[in-house]
């Protein structure tokens, strides 16, 4: 009985454990019930995408109401996949918070963050798993405050700021995607993505729909962080408690850029819109800025939290880029760098983490010579390091491999030489990381400094473990993304 | 506490009527216009005009922040309940027809029951966030 319901069970099981973290309060009680809640949700996230890759598509009616007037969930294997990202990285982030919580937040609010990391991973999951234009908007607002919220636990004054401004300019993206949504809605009269798809490509001349499909595009864009709306980022991601940049950086960005691409191509793919408005060139075009311009700004910072967040911005670009080629190598490459991006740029903040725990400053010049102290945790972020610029063995490997083959395939040389440039920006970049830690001579103070604590460690190489296996065994995941990329390219059909 | 006798006797008649009103609006809603939201605004209008005249500090102690958190939780758990209950039933979630013999009057108290749990929360958040903002507590989290 309980299989029929795993869809709606997947949202509603963080949804009703946050207010139970309120209820128990004690900061021990709220840690061990936030991680059973992750590693229960995971779980259900696995069979769900069993039962997707066995029976395909799920559809849930909520509460019995057929579909274009009720709300129901749709999991085809493209969102079991990202449900699967966002649980996964919850079932690694929330034991590590244990002791990175314990450092960085007083023992008063641990029980708030807890409650509002659960509520930001209800939204994220609800984003995925919802074929309801309208539902989504909700679970998108679901996710962005309580992520705002989780900002905000900074130490550093400046995460009010940051927090402060990324709700300013995130609230802007939601209100832009929600008037996108009023304008379809005013044009077909239904809210359900499927039938959307079914209604809106009849409607392809019609100026409503176009000025949708650019309020989406800017909206999504801006919750994304696509290139010249990316101004929020770099200080959220650096100012934030080292637990939420990981669950962040992780799965935030990767679920807007699902939901793009879930509106593009399914309620959009079926038009000739696509061919009257250049959206994809657009996209094309940004996401190469970005690429480069990321990489750029990331060789300048000092501080290393920054260094990636503006890396961020530069991956953002690839998965972009990917899902903006029309063709299923292209789309394959984007969906499976949502999955390898996670995976390396979860540990590397995770190590950051680390870092904070033991030197309470990731600035450049903190770290230096800590190769020596932190050996392990300083090894984890070479490993993950050499991911992210693409070194074979790693799952970086993959993604690059499939997007340099698809702008081939296209004939697009150039797009190609501007990955392999983007990827030689990020040996830099993660090169100055390197030599500062490993080749300069520690500070007086580091010499004190320890292994970080097993507790942070161990989900630190626990992903780290998946970047060294999906990049060693690269068809399991390609076959999900190669199939989910089969999907996006039917259409709204899926 | 305001001097101001007219505010004080007046608010102190208003209050209950506000409250009144408010429950009318709830248990209303199935009917005319009003629901949960409307309701718990309203409900906590009494309060919150009740913390401006009187101040927050004789405020808490009416609701102190114990109560109002308890509350907020209880009408996100009423409304994710009623759901859960439609899945034990034997329905889909949020399925209020099996919550009852009669379909037709399990929809009813599905209904009902979700519209008190919204209404619940609202009136509870609407009261933290006045405190929040108004007390003067140097530590705001004593407010949730």
């Amino acid at each position: 009985m309980i299989i029929k319901h795993l869809a709606i069970i997947q949202v509603i099981l963080p949804l009703m454990a946050a207010p139970v973290c309120i209820v128990i309060r004690h900061h021990v009680g709220v840690k061990i019930w936030a991680v059973l809640i992750s590693w229960l949700s995971f779980l259900i996230s696995i069979a769900l995408l069993v039962q997707v890759s066995d029976q395909g598509l799920i559809v849930y009616q909520l509460g019995g109401w057929a579909a274009p007037w009720g709300i129901e969930y749709r999991i085809d294997i493209l969102s079991a996949f990202v449900l699967l990202i966002v649980s996964g990285i919850g079932a690694v982030v929330m034991p590590y918070s244990w002791t990175s919580v314990e450092k960085e937040i007083v023992h008063e609010r641990a029980y708030l963050f807890y409650c509002m990391i659960l509520l930001c991973m209800t939204g994220l999951l609800g984003i995925v798993i919802t074929g309801d234009a309208f539902n989504l908007f909700v679970f998108m607002e679901i996710s962005s405050l309580a992520s705002y919220v989780l900002i905000s636990f900074g130490q550093d004054r400046q995460a009010l700021v940051a927090a402060y401004r990324y709700l300013i300019i995130g609230t802007i993206g939601a209100t832009f995607y929600m008037i996108g949504v009023g304008f379809l809605y005013a044009s077909t009269g239904t809210l359900n993505i499927f039938d959307l798809s079914q209604l809106v490509p009849a409607l392809s001349a019609s100026r409503t729909v176009k000025a949708a499909l650019a309020f989406f595009t800017v909206g999504l864009g801006i919750k994304l962080a696509l290139f010249p709306m990316h101004m929020w980022l770099p200080n959220a991601y650096t100012f934030a408690p080292s637990a939420v940049s990981v669950f962040l950086a992780a799965t935030a960005t990767k679920v807007a850029v699902y939901a793009l691409f879930r509106i593009v191509f399914t309620i959009f793919g079926g038009t000739e819109i696509l061919e009257i408005l250049p959206i994809r060139g657009l996209l094309i075009g940004m996401a190469a800025m970005a690429m480069i311009y990321g990489s750029i700004q990331a060789i300048y910072q000092i501080n290393v939290k920054r260094i990636l967040a503006y890396s961020s911005i530069a991956q953002i670009g690839y998965m972009v880029l990917g899902l903006s080629f029309d063709n299923a190598t292209g789309i394959a490459a984007g969906i499976i760098h949502l999955f390898n991006h996670a995976l390396m740029k979860g540990s590397l903040f995770m190590v950051l983490g680390a870092v904070m725990y033991r030197v309470d400053s990731v600035q450049l010049n903190d770290m230096a010579g800590l190769g020596k102290y932190m050996p392990l945790t300083m090894a984890a972020f070479f490993i993950a390091g050499l991911s992210l610029i693409g070194m074979p063995l790693t799952v970086g490997f993959v993604s690059k491999w499939y997007l340099i083959q698809a702008a081939l395939e296209k004939g697009w040389w150039p797009i190609a030489m501007l990955i392999v440039i983007s990827s030689l920006l990020a040996v830099v970049y993660i090169w100055r990381v390197i030599e500062v830690v490993y080749f300069m001579p520690a500070n007086p103070e580091a010499r004190e400094v320890r292994e970080a604590p097993i507790s942070l460690l161990l989900p630190t190489w626990i992903l780290l473990g998946a970047v060294i296996y999906f990049g060693i065994d690269a068809t399991t995941g390609l076959n999900i993304a190669i199939a989910a990329a089969d999907a996006l390219l039917a259409g709204g059909g899926s | 506490m305001l001097k101001k006798t007219i505010l004080r006797v007046v608010s102190k008649f208003l209050i209950p009527f506000v409250l009144i009103f408010g429950l009318y609006v709830q248990w209303h809603g199935d009917f005319g216009p009003g629901g949960g939201f409307q309701a718990g605004v309203i409900f906590a209008a009494a309060f919150i005009l009740y913390g401006l005249i009187f101040g927050t500090a004789l405020l808490r102690r009416v609701l102190p922040s114990k109560v109002t958190r308890s509350f907020l939780v209880i009408g996100v758990l009423l409304y994710s309940g009623v759901g859960v209950f439609g899945i034990i039933f034997g329905g889909e979630f949020l399925d209020y027809s099996v919550l009852a013999r009669d379909p037709l009057k399990g929809q009813h108290l599905g209904i009902l029951l979700i519209e008190l749990g919204v209404g619940i929360t609202v009136a509870a958040s609407m009261i933290t966030i006045f405190c929040a903002f108004a007390g003067r507590s140097p530590n705001r989290l004593d407010e949730f």
